[in-house]
């Protein structure tokens, strides 16, 4: 397993060197830059602006400047928050956005499976359609439209949840996580669904059945360790995707979380803030993909790290 | 099985709800404690006044620092602030303010002439580059100095003559001196905070953190939390903190409108910093009590590329300029209350109103066109109207497409960019037809006329009129309030007949208020010195 972790963090080393250099050379032909503003900034103070962020520098000069404070760990300065450094924002917002995550996925994983695992067991019965059904109204369902429509119901309407924020008042969480879980809960389901059905009509499950096991041993000793295979391996790029989709949601609820400087930082033209928080998460996704695939070979014996490589 | 599942389905939506009952929100305690809550827009790109340049952060730097002289809430006439009073010399050429000896820094240090001399010294330092040290430009010697042609500054007018004693000397009388001094690029910082954290001219210094900020205002800051919240709490060594009633206001950075709107309806904030447009009506038939509209010192418009042809041809921007229903615009479209714009300076600023105005005439505008070449719009180029991406904008952009369609027969195409692109093909005069927008920095119709000067780094029209750069500069040189109006009136005839902008509507400024929030006076520079505002419970 230690050799698979090895070679599979060897074969990031490329992948990231690529998204540095193709966020780095995208960011500077988007015309524009951080110090245009509507007041015109006159020609002189331009200069010393770019001077002190070493904007004047050749452009591969730049870059391999940014490379190695990056490889150091110093992003260097936002250029919009100039008291502040990337790595001081990312970490301020990191641990909002994390628990966000974790929550949304805690949500959809309760909702998904179980929503699943009710239709699985009477396939194409009302039972199994009303929560299929559901679950694709909630991945058509976007996250600007459910969110204003929770925050109305529960927020406005029966006044029952703050409409924003996070950990600032009791219960604000529960609207946020469930609008980002929402979207997630939904391909869960139906995942859990197709591996549930599958596990179940196999010739182990039958055998399980004529010897007389309960059935509910059947379900959660036999059949869910193999049904829920294909939800592991959805679980590694959804949690990145949750860290790094984040940003609608916290865009409703007013939560300081990475999503949106992630997002702000390409309008304003943020050019250390966008490459800080694209490494950063470029290195989630990979790890989390890592994290899923060894998970997958972990609940599956049919599997092994060399096949999955 | 599925009885079980369904089971546990049940009794988790059931403690879910019952663990939230009706809250108690933000504002029903907030009345007692004298706290203020406050939507700020974005998330302030940082507190040091030298160095900000947006509306959040001057709401915020208001409350932190007090520059030489304040404001009065309702006509923002001047008022005591650092200094108690001053003396202007015959000429207006002299001023000379005499700093309250009660005045003091948050930690109990006197605040000094010396401190303003510093201060401002920081502020015009070439290598802090601050956007904003133009502001003092009238101050003699100061651009000198910023631009890095005098290293001296002994030599820039802002002396202290004794300890409690600063004297300014001036360029060129400046009728909106005193005006200038309420912004906060002319307030005073804390010598040796500032030294104790970094260079003069070092930018990325941590003196504005919370732990650290020292300032002379009413309130102290006592918490920054990024993107989430900032706090200041009263000043008790403030010299006229008996005046002060609030304890404390809390500043949300809510960068999304509906959100903030959101947070108003469930009585989270006192005030917010905007109204989506789309609920504008919906508050002015329900609860106008809560909706407050007020003229704002700001012109929104479109600059015409003066440069790019047909529109090199003074008849053809007028024509266009002519042919638009501004009543319409702001009626149908903007619908808060804003003011349709017939030329570019809003009516009485400072006392001035300008008599030449663009008339809306579609017939005349025909005629125009026609001797221009286009009769009927046959042969006009397809060019098009640059606006940048936000909703409101299109809407305004896709009715002046119609309204020069329907009244004189041309096609023009709409296009959007984000808003930097859009920054950046404005200024490189990259466009034909743009919208733009000025806030006006002080109360003075020199902020709008100076922009379209030969050169000036706003224009962006290339528009360059002799005549019209002489009544500004005459303007500027012109004690005699009736005479630099007068050079005005040509400046703007002056704009208003070679149109290289065509104004739409002068700005309101709306938000949603509380009923508790008491205080709070409307003025065109939306200023509200926190100092006399209360709270006070209503029925």
């Amino acid at each position: 397993m230690l050799k698979f972790i090895f070679f599979r963090m060897l074969q990031a080393i490329p992948v990231l060197l690529i998204v540095i250099a193709v966020t780095f050379i995208l960011i500077r032909q988007a015309p524009g830059g951080p110090f245009d503003s509507e007041k015109a900034v006159s020609p002189y103070v331009l200069e010393k602006l770019n001077e002190r962020y070493h904007l004047d520098d050749p452009l591969y000069q730049q870059f391999f400047d940014y490379l190695g404070n990056a490889v150091t760990g110093d992003f260097g300065p936002s250029f919009k928050y100039p008291t502040r450094s990337v790595s001081e924002m990312i970490f301020t917002g990191l641990p909002i956005t994390f628990e966000l995550a974790i929550n949304a996925m805690v949500v959809a994983l309760i909702i998904g499976i179980s929503a699943g695992l009710i239709a699985a067991l009477r396939p194409n019965t009302a039972q199994d359609y009303i929560p299929m059904s559901a679950a694709m109204i909630g991945i058509c369902m976007p996250s600007f439209l459910m969110g204003p429509l929770l925050v109305l119901v529960f927020g406005i309407w029966l006044e029952w949840l703050p409409v924003s924020g996070w950990g600032y008042s009791a219960g604000d969480k529960i609207l946020p996580s469930i609008t980002l879980g929402a979207t997630y809960a939904a391909y869960i389901a139906r995942l859990s669904r197709g591996g549930m059905l599958e596990i179940l009509s196999q010739d182990f499950i039958r055998t399980a059945r004529a010897k007389g096991i309960p059935e509910h041993i059947i379900l959660f000793k036999h059949a869910l360790r193999g049904g829920l295979l294909p939800v592991v391996s959805f679980l590694g790029p959804a949690i990145a995707g949750l860290l790094s989709g984040s940003f609608v949601v916290e865009t409703i609820f007013q939560i300081p979380g990475l999503g949106r400087f992630y997002v702000q930082a390409a309008f304003n033209r943020d050019y250390t803030m966008i490459m800080g928080t694209t490494i950063f998460f470029s290195v989630l996704i990979i790890l989390f993909n890592l994290l899923s695939d060894i998970i997958a070979v972990m609940l599956n014996p049919r599997l092994s790290y060399g096949d999955k490589n | 099985m599925k009885n079980l599942l369904r089971r546990c389905w049940l009794l988790g939506l059931f403690f879910l709800l019952c663990s939230c009952g009706p809250m108690e929100s933000n504002l029903d305690s907030a009345t007692d404690a004298q706290i203020l809550h406050l939507g700020n827009g974005t998330e302030p790109q940082g507190l040091d006044p030298h160095l900000a340049t947006g509306v959040p952060e001057h709401n915020i730097i208001a409350a932190l620092l007090e520059g030489l002289v304040g404001e009065n809430p309702k006509d923002l006439s001047p008022a005591p602030g650092a200094a108690h009073s001053w003396e202007i010399s015959n000429d207006l050429l002299t001023y000379t303010f005499h700093l309250n000896p009660q005045a003091k820094w948050s930690n109990g240090d006197p605040v000094t002439a010396d401190d303003f001399v510093y201060s401002w010294k920081r502020l015009l330092k070439p290598d802090l580059a601050a956007e904003y040290a133009y502001q003092l430009f009238v101050v003699k010697n100061a651009r000198e100095f910023n631009q890095g042609n005098i290293q001296d500054f002994n030599q820039v007018g802002a002396k202290a003559l004794d300890r409690l004693t600063f004297e300014v000397q001036l360029e060129a009388p400046t009728p909106y001196f005193l005006s200038l001094l309420s912004h906060y690029s002319t307030f005073p910082v804390h010598r040796e905070t500032i030294e104790k954290f970094g260079a003069i001219d070092d930018p990325g210094s941590l003196w504005t953190r919370a732990e650290n900020f020292v300032g002379n205002g009413p309130f102290i800051l006592a918490e920054w939390a990024l993107n989430r919240i900032i706090r200041v709490e009263k000043n008790p060594h403030y010299w006229d903190s008996d005046t002060v009633t609030l304890n404390e206001i809390r500043f949300y950075p809510i960068d999304n409108g509906v959100t903030e709107e959101r947070m108003f309806r469930s009585r989270t904030l006192h005030i917010t910093s905007t109204v989506p447009a789309e609920k504008i009506e919906k508050y002015r038939q329900k609860s106008p009590e809560l909706l407050n509209i007020s003229p704002y010192l700001g012109s929104y418009f479109y600059r015409f590329n003066v440069n790019k042809p047909p529109l090199d041809d003074p008849r053809v921007r007028k024509a266009l300029a002519m042919s638009i229903d501004r009543l319409k615009i702001v009626e149908a479209i903007t619908k808060g209350g804003q003011i349709p714009a017939y030329n570019l300076t809003p009516a009485n600023t400072l006392g001035y109103t300008s008599e030449s105005t663009i008339v809306f005439d579609v017939e005349q505008a025909k005629l125009l066109l026609a001797e221009a070449g286009y009769s009927g719009g046959v042969g006009f180029p397809e060019i098009n109207i640059l606006y940048n991406t936000s909703e409101g904008h299109r809407k305004i952009a896709v009715a002046l497409q119609q309204m020069w369609k329907q009244a004189l027969g041309i096609d023009l195409k709409l296009y959007n960019q984000d808003w930097k692109s859009f920054l950046f093909t404005v200024s490189n005069m990259d466009y034909e037809i743009a919208r733009g927008s000025w806030i006006g920095d002080y109360v003075d119709p020199n902020t709008f006329l100076d922009m379209f000067v030969s050169g000036g780094g706003n224009n962006q029209t290339g528009f360059s009129n002799a005549e019209y750069d002489r009544s500004i500069r005459s303007a500027a040189k012109t004690i005699d309030m009736k005479q630099r109006y007068e050079y005005f009136q040509r400046a703007e005839k002056i704009l208003t007949d070679q149109v290289p902008v065509m104004p739409i509507y002068t700005y309101t400024k709306l938000y949603l208020k509380a009923p508790e929030l008491k205080g709070w006076h409307n003025n065109i520079l939306d200023h509200h010195p926190y100092k006399y505002i209360y709270l006070e419970k209503t029925d």
